[in-house]
């Protein structure tokens, strides 16, 4: 299948131009890059909404490894013969709850995931050298598709899919986002209002779980947290009012994606890696802009929000 | 594994004997009980600072590390020890004092991490070794552990070690009580960056047994164990070791005689014991406290 695409890259793709619209028109005539945009512009709305919460929330942690069940989850499907998508997020909402009620605390949190995350990995190898055995080479690339995923190599059904829960993923989230909002920057206040904070934890880790299982054929089970994660992280530094911040991080997700796609697209250099390079160097361009203003004007601003690391 | 060749019996004297007739099990053996003293040890330190999450992305920037040095025909060691080493230069830097409550060192670690995986898959990419090499990296390979290999491992073994002794006492200060530490004179910055360098060498070690992946488990739960059961350092710190050791060489003896993974049996054993450990706990303090209020009702 990559091979197939690559092919398709080196023999049919005219060189990229100055002409931006005529370059745009050229990608779009293309089936399976109408079905990448479609499916990244999903996951990259789905992924800056829910990642602002997770940064809001601090659980950045739990978020990577609820990444890297998706891949045990799609592998035990595989073994047992069932589908794939049900392994994904079945095994990734599972684990997404026990982690909630296993760590509760912030401080054994980083414990409790890291147990879990070990065992989650070992069950990985373990339905990988299984699954490997299984199948005579025939589909021995099946683990590297989960690992990686691949934009390019998505059916019209996959995007459709992925589409579709990502629209059901956004009205979800955009239903409990007050209240969420609420018990994520003050819970005991929260509390005290009536709000039920733990049940409001639990919904949002089982929404962070469905939104990486959503991007795996996408993304691949290594990367879906890095669009969860460094959009939302940048807009949180630019930005403290909660919806502008909120919309920002959508937006850079947004943006990161389609340069990507578009670089993916005319230097064949792997969509996921172009997105966390970008990402990451938008995020150190952020600090250390904020931290050398912030050691050139100290007594003009007010920036100790900015220097408090 | 070489499953077709070996059969086990209950006679275990025979399976030892079987266990240790092929070198590169011998070799095994002796590189997972070196790991498991450094990840014991090390471990100790990463669980007491909250700082799991800097040691699984320890073991994926070796990932890209590992397969930058594939790329361009190095040592995957050394690639793994130097993409370690700036990773914990970065992290330092970009996430400044570690704590437990701060979401900026967490960010920068997390972002850290999904950059170094997207190198590492173009660094993949681009060298045109796709499958056996991802898997070896991240899962382990048990099986092609050489003489050399474990010449590195007692290497490095003994320089993560040394320096771990020398620092051992003002880290464990400093990651109890990093603000007394600090007001005492401790470099407390330092010794962060000194323990993520201390972090890269464990992780860097131990690619060739137990795989980027599965290192972290030797790390954490070890650990995690060791201080559920005990508040005092030395006895942590030798017992986090001592199950260490004990899950590392009953997995790979297990896994000698089956067909699947010795990362699966490690991890697993190593969780179930966490959990046994934690119910244990759960269990007693109810036990203690139902104690508690039946002497209540027959004294008060």
């Amino acid at each position: 299948m990559k091979d197939m695409i690559e092919l398709i890259l080196l023999s049919d793709i005219p060189p990229f131009s100055l002409n931006l619209i005529s370059d745009v028109n050229e990608m779009l005539s293309l089936d399976f890059m109408r079905y990448a945009f479609v499916a990244g512009t999903m996951v990259a709305i789905v992924s800056g909404l829910v990642g602002y919460f997770i940064v809001l929330r601090n659980l950045v942690f739990a978020t990577e490894a609820l990444g890297h069940v998706t891949f045990t989850g799609a592998l035990a499907a595989a073994v047992l013969g069932l589908d794939p998508l049900i392994g994904l997020f079945g095994a990734t909402t599972l684990v997404a709850l026990l982690l909630g009620v296993l760590g509760t605390q912030v401080q054994e949190n980083d414990v409790v995931v890291g147990t879990v995350l070990a065992w989650v990995l070992g069950g990985g190898a373990l339905f990988l050298s299984i699954y490997t055995t299984q199948s005579s080479g025939a589909n021995g690339t099946f683990g590297v598709k989960y690992l990686f995923g691949s934009l390019f190599g998505l059916q019209a059904q996959q995007a459709q899919q992925v589409a579709i829960i990502g629209l059901a993923l956004i009205v979800a989230l955009l239903v409990i986002a007050r209240p969420l909002l609420f018990a994520s920057l003050d819970p005991d206040v929260a509390m005290a209002r009536g709000l039920p904070v733990r049940g409001l934890s639990l919904v949002f880790l089982v929404l962070v779980a469905l939104s990486l299982a959503e991007a795996v054929p996408a993304v691949g089970s290594l990367l879906n947290s890095a669009l969860l994660i460094t959009p939302a992280a940048i807009a949180q530094r630019l930005v403290t009012r909660p919806m502008v911040a909120l919309v920002l991080s959508a937006l850079l997700a947004l943006t990161f994606t389609w340069v990507s796609l578009t670089i993916g697209f005319y230097a064949s250099y792997p969509v996921s890696f172009v997105i966390s390079t970008l990402a990451f160097v938008t995020y150190v361009w952020v600090v250390t802009w904020q931290r050398l203003r912030a050691s050139f004007a100290p007594r003009l601003l007010n920036t100790a929000h900015l220097t408090n690391v | 594994m070489p499953t077709s060749d070996v059969q086990f019996s209950w006679n275990l004297v025979f399976d030892v004997q079987q266990l240790f007739t092929y070198h590169f099990m011998q070799n095994a053996f002796l590189a997972g009980m070196l790991i498991a003293l450094i990840a014991g040890s090390v471990g100790y330190f990463m669980v007491l600072r909250s700082q799991s999450f800097a040691g699984h992305t320890m073991a994926q920037v070796g990932f890209a590390g590992a397969s930058g040095a594939l790329l361009f025909g190095g040592s995957p060691v050394v690639g793994l020890l130097v993409s370690c080493i700036a990773a914990a230069l970065g992290i330092g830097l970009l996430g400044g004092r570690s704590s437990q409550t701060s979401w900026v060192h967490g960010i920068a670690i997390g972002t850290i991490q999904t950059f170094s995986m997207g190198l590492g898959i173009l660094f993949l990419q681009l060298s045109h070794s796709y499958t056996e090499n991802v898997y070896a990296i991240l899962f382990g390979a048990v099986l092609g552990i050489s003489d050399q290999d474990v010449q590195l491992v007692v290497l490095t073994t003994f320089v993560t070690l040394a320096g771990l002794i020398v620092i051992a006492r003002p880290l464990l200060f400093a990651s109890i009580d990093p603000d007394v530490a600090d007001a005492r004179g401790v470099p407390v910055r330092l010794l962060d960056y000194a323990f993520l360098i201390l972090l890269a060498f464990a992780v860097a070690q131990s690619v060739q047994v137990v795989g980027v992946l599965l290192i972290f488990g030797l790390l954490v739960t070890p650990s995690a164990i060791a201080q559920q059961v005990t508040c005092r350092p030395g006895i942590a710190v030798g017992l986090s070791i001592f199950l260490a050791l004990f899950f590392t060489w009953v997995g790979l003896a297990v896994a000698y005689f089956t067909p699947y993974p010795v990362g699966f049996f490690i991890t697993g054993l190593a969780f179930g014991t966490y959990i046994l450990v934690r119910l244990f706990r759960v269990g007693r303090t109810m036990f203690v406290r139902r104690r508690w209020f039946q002497r209540q009702r027959v004294f008060g």
